[in-house]
């Protein structure tokens, strides 16, 4: 691998990948691959980094996986996409895959992909098959955390799956109707995990489940230390601990700690960057006064500094999305976000300045950077 | 023998070509024979619970069926359409 970087941008109407020069300068826009599928993620394997593998569907067709295995040259779709048990009670189809991940480092082959209506399932040979994880589809209270109809504009969701790197058998989900999930033997029993997560929406504001778990973060360098962009909050939990603690408090009041994202630090157990939205009244989902920022903390959350040099300063309405924010990994941090404008902003000094590198793309939905 | 109208949403999977004969006694049956022959097609027209997809329309001659039961007999033609899905 080399310093370069790629960026894999899943749109609602099709994929591209942007590939920079080593200095992360200069970038060149590919694309588009799938023109009209919706590619609600398109992720590189960090075990196999010339593996890719997408999540697609079309306003008419059903849902399949796409598969690369010389870094989105050529594609090869899956025999057996994710599907809900044939006959299944529930009578549940998936409507789209949201959130595909590579399984843990030692298992080569796994990945994992959460959906909508909400479901998990796991493939150990690529992304060939995929099976159901009966755990959690058939949970006696699925119903109850994950209504199909419960969930976001474009349906419930399971939203995002985090591994523990120490750990294939511990994992979290972050969920859009029971919060933050929890397995420690890998997905065949479940557990909410939201003491003192906030949920404005319902008549109990701190029940067990129910919250809104936009996007959650371990920090690389500390698996214990979880990250959580909640639709009520910036949140953090240092396990074993329970109890959440609502670090987006110190953000401030007239920003909110409204978003989608949350990007941690991969050196750093204590820096992390949110994108804030507007969470007012009717909910716009913009960006606070027309004046998009990134924030970034580098003391767990006891403050936060806003970074908006090279953004619009008026009128720049962004909305990004909980795929669309993410960092590279590098030294210093590259940070990239797509909008749903169609345009991409870059940050090669970890938020110290930004710039477009892309723009008039259709609605992007997912940025996820990998080492060319 | 059925022959089968194939939408140009479904035309990647068949290589081009948007008539194909195929061989079944009922839409599931006929949509079986082609799904064997473009691995893939079948799943993104029928869901796991054998319905078909929302903004999918199967049409056995001038008839619409949402029903993969449906018969057919030889000679019989099955339209697939992708419609009205949103801009």
């Amino acid at each position: 691998m080399s310093d370069a970087i790629q960026l894999l941008v899943g749109t609602r109407k099709g994929a591209w990948i942007l590939r920079s020069d080593a200095a992360r300068n200069h970038w060149r826009v590919n694309g588009p691959q799938f023109l009209g599928q919706i590619v609600s993620h398109l992720v590189a394997d960090p075990r196999d980094p010339r593996t890719f593998m997408a999540a697609v569907a079309t306003g008419h067709l059903g849902p399949t996986i796409l598969r690369s295995a010389d870094a989105g040259e050529t594609w090869r779709e899956a025999t057996q996409p994710p599907a809900f048990p044939k006959g299944e009670p529930q009578g549940r189809s998936v409507d789209h895959t949201f959130w595909l991940e590579p399984g843990h480092a030692s298992e080569p082959g796994v990945w994992w992909a959460a959906t909508s209506p909400p479901g998990l399932f796991r493939s150990a040979d690529g992304g060939d098959t995929w099976d159901s994880v009966a755990g959690l589809n058939a949970h006696p209270k699925i119903l109850d955390w994950m209504p199909p109809d419960g969930g976001t504009p474009d349906g419930a969701i399971v939203a995002g799956i985090a591994i523990d790197p120490r750990d294939a058998r511990h994992m979290y989900l972050a969920t859009c109707s029971a919060g933050v999930l929890e397995t420690t033997d890998q997905g065949a029993t479940w557990a909410p995990l939201n003491e003192n997560v906030r949920c404005d929406f319902l008549p109990d504001p701190y029940p067990e489940y129910g919250q809104d778990a936009h996007q959650i973060a371990l920090a690389p360098t500390n698996p214990d230390r979880i990250w959580q962009q909640n639709h009520c909050g910036i949140y953090r939990l240092d396990r074993p601990a329970q109890r959440w603690e609502r670090i987006g408090d110190a953000m401030p009041r007239d920003v909110g700690d409204i978003g989608f994202s949350i990007v941690p630090h991969p050196r750093c157990d204590q820096t992390a960057w949110v994108f804030p939205m507007d969470g007012t009244e009717v909910w716009p989902r913009v960006s606070p006064g027309g004046r998009p920022a990134a924030y970034r903390t580098r003391d767990g959350g006891a403050s936060w500094e806003r970074q908006d040099n090279g953004f619009p300063t008026e009128q720049g309405w962004f909305t990004v999305k909980r795929q669309a924010f993410c960092g590279d990994g590098g030294a210093p941090m590259g940070l990239y976000l797509g909008t749903t404008g169609g345009e991409i902003w870059a940050s090669a000094d970890e938020g110290e300045s930004w710039r477009q590198i892309a723009a008039h793309l259709p609605e992007i939905y997912s940025v996820v950077a990998a080492r060319v | 023998m059925i022959q089968v109208l194939i939408p140009s949403q479904l035309t990647s999977y068949t290589g081009g070509v948007t008539r194909v004969d195929a061989a079944g006694a009922t839409v599931g049956s006929v949509l079986d024979d082609l799904d064997a022959r473009y691995p893939g097609l079948k799943f993104r027209v029928i869901d796991e619970q054998d319905r078909v997809r929302k903004h999918m329309r199967l049409f056995i001659g001038r008839d619409e069926t949402r029903s993969i039961a449906a018969p057919l007999g030889d000679g019989d033609e099955l339209l697939i359409f992708g419609a009205l899905s949103g801009g």
